[in-house]
C-alpha cells in the first residue's frame, strides 16, 4: 500500500511539478491547480500500465484523481 | 421579468468577489488611433493624458499606417461595408480568396482559410481535422484560445512541459498507438516572449509520424529574416502542417485570422470548422487593409528590421538599468517583478511618468511570476524608447530594485 502511494506520488512529482511544491498524500492535485485536468490522461495511462488495469472513463474523474490517496483508493477498488 | 432581485444579487456578489480578489479588469479609454503615442482617459472621467504605448500588439506599427488606412477606405468603396452572410452562402468576394492566396504565399504553405479571428481558427481547427481516435499533445503554456479549441475536440488530450523536448518525446511514445498524433505549440509564447523549438519539434514529429500545429500570432510579419514567422526563424519553412495566425497583431491589428497549411487539412476546415461555417465573413475593408499589409511586408523588410533594432535597444537598456527581464530576442519583453502588488504599483507609477504598460500577475501568469509585459513596435522611435527607459529607471529607483537579484526583490516584497 505504502509502495503504491510512493510510486504514484513520485510519478505526480516527476510529471507535473515544476517548482518546489510539496506533494503530500492528501494534497489536492486537480482542484489545487497542480495537475491540469487536460494532463490527467498521462496519469491514467501510467496507472493502467503499471497496475495492469483498465480504468473506465466514468471512473477517471477529476474528483477521483484529486489526491494521491484518492488515486490509490481508485486503483485498489479496480484491482479488487 | 425573469431577471429577479435574487438573480441580480447573485451576479453582484460574484463581481464583488472578483474585485476583492484584485482580478477585476478595467478598460482604459483611448481617444486616439492606435500608435506609439496615444491619448488615454484613465481612470474613467479623468482628463486625457498623452502617453507612450509599450503594451500593444502593434509590432510593426501598421495599425494606423496611412497606406493601410487608405487601402481599407478603397475596399469600403469598392466592396462595401459588410457581406451579411457566412462565407459559403454568399459571403466570399474575390478579395477574400485573393487574401487567402497571399497568406499562403507569405507563410510558404499549401493553402489558407480565413476565420473571423485567430480565436475562432483555434476553436474550430482541431475538431475539424481530428477524431476520438487521435491525440493532441500540447505545450503546457499554449494560448487560452488553443485550450478552448482542444476542449471542443473529441480527441484525447495530453500535455508536455513547456519547451521540454525530452518530455514531448515521452508523450509521443506513450500515445504511439493512436491513429493520428498532433503536437501543438505557440510559435512565440505571449507571456514570456520565448520561441518554440520548432526545428527539434519537426524532427520529433517526423520520427513519430505526428502532425505539427503552430499558433504564430505573436510572430507573423516580423519573426524570421523576412518576417514569415517562427518556422522561418527555425529553418523549417514548409514543414509545419498547420499554422494559425491573426491579422489583429503585427499584420495590421484590425481583426481576423486564418488556418494555413496542408491543403487537405485546410479543406477539412472549409467543410467542417464551425466558427467558419456559422459566423460572418470578414468585412471587406479589413480584407483590403490586410492585403495592403502583406504587400508592404512582401516588398521590404524595413519594418521588421527596425523592430529588431528597437527590441535589441530596449532589452539592452533594461538590462543596463539593472532590471530583470526574461531572456530572449522577441519584442515581447517581460520585466520581472515577482510580486503582484509591486507590478500594479510599478504600472501605476509608469503611467504617471507618461508610459502605458500593464502589470500581469496570477492567475494570468504563475504565482510569484508577476511582471510588466512590455511590447516593442516598429512604430517606436528612439526618443520613445529613451523616454520609457528613463521612466523605468526612475520607478525602479523608487522601489529600490535596480541591480537587485530575484531573491533580493522577493525578500523585500514577497512572492
Amino acid at each position: 500500500m505504502e509502495d503504491m502511494k510512493e510510486i504514484i506520488r513520485n510519478y505526480v512529482i516527476k510529471e507535473y511539478v515544476e517548482h518546489d511544491t510539496v506533494i503530500g498524500f492528501d494534497t489536492p492535485l486537480i482542484s489545487g491547480g497542480i495537475v491540469d485536468s487536460f494532463s490527467m490522461v498521462s496519469l491514467k495511462r501510467f496507472l493502467e500500465n503499471k497496475y495492469k488495469i483498465s480504468i473506465p472513463d466514468d471512473k477517471a474523474t477529476p474528483e477521483a484523481f484529486d489526491s494521491v490517496n484518492k488515486i490509490v483508493n481508485l486503483v485498489n477498488e479496480i484491482i479488487k | 421579468m425573469a431577471y429577479s432581485d435574487k438573480t441580480r444579487g447573485m451576479y453582484s456578489e460574484i463581481l464583488t468577489g472578483v474585485k476583492e480578489a484584485g482580478l477585476y479588469k478595467q478598460e482604459r479609454y483611448i481617444h486616439s488611433a492606435q500608435a506609439a503615442d496615444i491619448e488615454v482617459e484613465f481612470p474613467t472621467g479623468a482628463s486625457i493624458k498623452k502617453v507612450i504605448n509599450i503594451c500593444s500588439n502593434n509590432y510593426l506599427g501598421l495599425s494606423s499606417h496611412p497606406e493601410v488606412v487608405k487601402a481599407a477606405h478603397a475596399g469600403l468603396d469598392s466592396h462595401g461595408y459588410g457581406m451579411s452572410s457566412v462565407r459559403f452562402i454568399c459571403g466570399t468576394q474575390d478579395i477574400h480568396r485573393q487574401l487567402e492566396n497571399m497568406v499562403t504565399k507569405f507563410l510558404g504553405t499549401e493553402d489558407t482559410i480565413l476565420f473571423p479571428s485567430c480565436m475562432d481558427a483555434n476553436a474550430g481547427v482541431f475538431e475539424a481535422v481530428l477524431t476520438k481516435d487521435d491525440v493532441m499533445i500540447s505545450d503546457r503554456l499554449v494560448h487560452a484560445s488553443i485550450v478552448d479549441g482542444i476542449r471542443l475536440c473529441s480527441a484525447t488530450h495530453d500535455t508536455f512541459k513547456h519547451s521540454d523536448m525530452e518530455h514531448l518525446e515521452e508523450k509521443l511514445q506513450l500515445h504511439n498507438d493512436k491513429r493520428l498524433k498532433m503536437v501543438i505549440t505557440d510559435g512565440v509564447f505571449s507571456m514570456d516572449g520565448d520561441t518554440a523549438k520548432l526545428d527539434e519539434m519537426v524532427a520529433l514529429c517526423e520520427k513519430y509520424d505526428a502532425l505539427l500545429f503552430v499558433d504564430d500570432s505573436h510572430a507573423s510579419g516580423f519573426i524570421g529574416k523576412t518576417g514569415r514567422g517562427t518556422h522561418e526563424k527555425c529553418g523549417v519553412m514548409g514543414k509545419i502542417d498547420i499554422i494559425t495566425t491573426t491579422f489583429g497583431k503585427g499584420l495590421g491589428g484590425a481583426s481576423g485570422g486564418c488556418v494555413s497549411g496542408r491543403k487537405e487539412l485546410v479543406e477539412m476546415c472549409r467543410q467542417k470548422a464551425r466558427p467558419y461555417l456559422f459566423s460572418n465573413t470578414i468585412a471587406p475593408p479589413i480584407i483590403a487593409g490586410v492585403i495592403k499589409v502583406l504587400e508592404i511586408l512582401s516588398a521590404s523588410t524595413d519594418r521588421r528590421d527596425k523592430l529588431e533594432k528597437n527590441t535589441d535597444f530596449w532589452r539592452k537598456g533594461l538590462i543596463d538599468a539593472g532590471l530583470i527581464i526574461k531572456e530572449g530576442d522577441t519584442p515581447i519583453v517581460p520585466l520581472m517583478l515577482f510580486n503582484a502588488k509591486l507590478s500594479q504599483n510599478f504600472s501605476r507609477d509608469l503611467y504617471d511618468e507618461g508610459i502605458y504598460a500593464i502589470g500581469f500577475f496570477f492567475p494570468v501568469v504563475p504565482q510569484g511570476q508577476a511582471r510588466i509585459r512590455t511590447q516593442i513596435s516598429a512604430g517606436h522611435e528612439k526618443h520613445h524608447l529613451e523616454k520609457a527607459l528613463d521612466a523605468f529607471r526612475k520607478v525602479g529607483r523608487k522601489y529600490e530594485i535596480l541591480g537587485k537579484t530575484k531573491q533580493e526583490i522577493i525578500d523585500r516584497y514577497g512572492m
